[in-house]
């Protein structure tokens, strides 16, 4: 009886555990096959960077370059002056990031504490400005920004994007989620609006700021179509983007410089998200978990 | 420090009063407990109190100064919420000196000023702590601390202790009744559970569907319920109430389900041309005796350690609650008992408002 029973169980857990083998197994397999489709074209960039022009052109392109060609990166950023591109995309999306981040904490903070009239309506504007595609304003802000004489400056660049609806969004959904009573102990141990929201109210939000700032800096770095319609050659507010697409059009006009090019301008990026990932995984799953 | 009262406060939640004209006056330095079922406006009441509502008719005092007007962070009054409220990012030590922080007092005397609290609520181990880290009587403290660093003029307490567990609850009762005599901070305490009023209270307010019932100290809301809601609600288990019927007014004797029970000269007295009665009696005022005047059966016995409660069936569908020492013989489930109610113990209410009408004390 005794040792039957033993068996029994231990043959159990045997089977669990040859189940659960099997499942990390499959887990693992679908993770990979993720990371190939999201890393081969990172990796091709890289590699095709680094062929001389002749390689370019063989099917299938060479996976690794045998002979690496440093020196186009040294072309790439000298001839693109992407150094002056850089710059300016730095500052471009530094505006933008800290304005999107102090537009939306303002405004979700007033969403999710204060009490005004029409706060309901307001907030379904805001939200129906998600709907609307940055293409249909397009026209209309090109015009703006011309009539305030802002083309070609790092105000036309970035005042349109100073505020988001998905920020806005984000944060007084964050802020929902703190307690009124945090709200209300606060106010009696003598703090206002502004020092509850400063003290309290932001450091609890950190990940959605962290998820939101992670994303308004994506978007803001990788804008094209905008900065190619407000910025114009000379006085040099253009952002690397732009700075990328001239590289091909100039007498370099090489394939593999220009996507060594397309790698150093990615590369702020990766930083960016190796940098700020358990902050972003965080955000992305604080819903989920509790 | 200040006394705080209510005059004529109200408030309503989509028309309906929450707290319904409420007049009640905390003296300066006096510890008075709030008491009620869940519902009844206790939270409401302190809101107002401390400006987290707006009353919709009356005034709040504090000090003898109007408040309605004052904006809560102006209020100087400090509250622990039931949920304790604790700044989740910041540690014990943070959260305690966070009211400090806001009245200009120098880095140095603050760092004192929160170890002395903390040093005095056996919190100095902790300091350093995040309140996640903290079991449900460590924040409990920290939450008491953070109210008494700032030295308010008055304690708002909202059933600060329904999170602990019955031994701490108690050791927390003692502690804050212990606190609060130290301090001689004017406290509003409130609270569903009468044990805590009864022991904490220098005076208890008992309040009903935002209608405050009866002010007093806790002897005498025992002694002398104004009415049945008090009568019922303070007591563990409750006062026994049965409907009566006189023979003749001004009669010694009620007649109740299963026999009849001695009114005495107070009693007897005030019953007056009322039309319908109910009369009242402790469980301990109640004993088994074969000569007792009640006939009933016996429907449940509970021991509870030094006590005995024998849940007692009478004619109809009346019950009452005897209390009996542990030592006293002890009667079976189903048994035909004989109930005794001490003299002068009965407890005389109009059946239509449940006020009293007279009886003992
Ligand atoms: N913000 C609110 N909006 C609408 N109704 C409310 C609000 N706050 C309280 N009420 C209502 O007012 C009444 C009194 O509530 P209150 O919180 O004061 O009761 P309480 O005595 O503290 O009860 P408990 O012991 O359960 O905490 C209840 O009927 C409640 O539903
Ligand atoms: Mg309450």
């Amino acid at each position: 009886m005794q040792p039957d029973s033993r068996n029994a169980s231990g043959e159990r857990r045997s089977r669990r555990g040859s189940r659960r083998r099997w499942r990390l197994t499959a887990r693992y397999a679908l993770l990979t096959i993720g990371a190939v489709v999201v890393l081969a074209p990172l990796y091709l960039t890289f590699v095709s960077s680094l062929l001389p022009p002749s390689a370019l052109a063989e099917r299938p392109p060479p996976f690794f370059p045998l002979d690496p060609q440093w020196h186009d990166y040294a072309v790439a950023w000298s001839q693109g002056d992407l150094g002056v591109y850089l710059r300016n995309s730095a500052i471009q999306t530094g505006i933008i990031v800290c304005g999107q981040l102090v537009t939306s904490v303002l405004a979700g903070y007033a969403f999710a504490f204060l009490r005004f009239p029409l706060r309901r309506a307001l907030f379904v504007v805001f939200l129906a400005t998600l709907m609307i595609p940055f293409e249909v304003t397009l026209v209309t802000n090109t015009q703006t920004i011309s009539e305030l004489g802002w083309y070609n400056t790092f105000a036309g660049l970035t005042v349109p994007f100073l505020a988001t609806g998905v920020g806005t969004f984000l944060l007084r959904q964050a802020f929902l989620q703190i307690p009124r009573d945090l709200r209300e102990a606060a106010s009696l141990d003598g703090y206002g609006h502004l020092r509850f929201l400063l003290r309290i109210a932001v450091p609890l939000a950190r990940p959605a700021l962290a998820a939101l700032g992670v994303f308004s800096f994506l978007a803001a770095w990788n804008q094209y179509l905008w900065p190619l319609v407000v910025t114009g050659s000379g006085n040099g507010v253009r952002t690397v983007q732009i700075g990328l697409k001239l590289l091909q059009g100039t007498e370099v006009s090489r394939t593999d410089v220009a996507l060594a090019g397309t790698v150093i301008a990615v590369l702020p990026l990766l930083v960016l998200l190796v940098v700020c990932q358990k902050q972003l995984v965080r955000s992305l799953t604080a819903g989920a978990v509790k | 420090m200040a006394d705080v009262a209510f005059r004529g406060a109200t408030k309503r939640f989509e028309g309906r009063p929450a707290v319904d004209h409420l007049d009640l006056e905390v003296a300066d330095g006096e510890l008075l407990v709030l008491l009620g079922p869940s519902g009844c406006g206790k939270t409401t009441a302190l809101r107002m109190v401390a400006g987290l509502e707006e009353p919709d008719e009356g005034e709040i005092l504090i000090g003898g100064r109007v408040v309605n007007d004052v904006e809560p962070k102006d209020r100087d009054v400090a509250m622990v919420f039931q949920s304790y409220a604790l700044y989740p990012h910041l540690n014990v030590e943070r959260n305690i000196e966070f009211p400090l922080r806001r009245r200009g007092i120098d880095a140095q005397l603050r760092r004192q000023t929160v170890h002395e609290v903390a040093a005095s609520l056996g919190l100095q181990e902790l300091l350093a702590r995040k309140p996640r880290e903290l079991s449900g009587g460590q924040r409990q403290r920290v939450a008491l601390a953070r109210a008494i660093v700032r030295q308010p003029r008055a304690f708002l307490m909202d059933e600060p202790l329904s999170n602990l567990d019955a031994a701490l609850r108690m050791q927390t009762r003692a502690d804050i009744v212990a606190l609060q005599a130290r301090l001689g901070t004017t406290t509003l305490y409130v609270t569903h559970d009468q044990v805590e009023a009864m022991t904490m209270g220098h005076r208890i307010a008992v309040m009903d569907c935002g209608v405050l019932q009866q002010v007093g100290a806790p002897h005498v809301l025992y002694d002398r319920p104004a009415n049945l809601f008090v009568a019922r609600f303070l007591g563990n288990p409750g006062m026994n109430v049965l409907p009566a019927t006189l023979d003749h007014p001004g009669a010694h004797f009620a007649r109740v389900d299963g026999g009849h029970v001695p009114l005495g000269d107070d009693g007897a007295g005030a019953t007056g041309q009322a039309a319908s009665l109910v009369v009242g009696v402790r469980p301990e005022h109640l004993a088994l005796s074969p000569s007792g005047s009640l006939e009933a059966t016996v429907l449940l016995v509970e021991l509870l350690g030094a006590d005995v409660h024998v849940l007692c069936q009478l004619g109809g569908d009346t019950k009452l609650v005897v209390r009996q020492d542990a030592s006293a013989p002890r009667p079976a489930i189903g048994d035909g008992v004989r109930i005794v109610a001490a003299t002068g113990s009965v407890h005389v209410f109009t059946g239509e408002s449940g006020a009293r009408l007279g009886g003992p004390g």
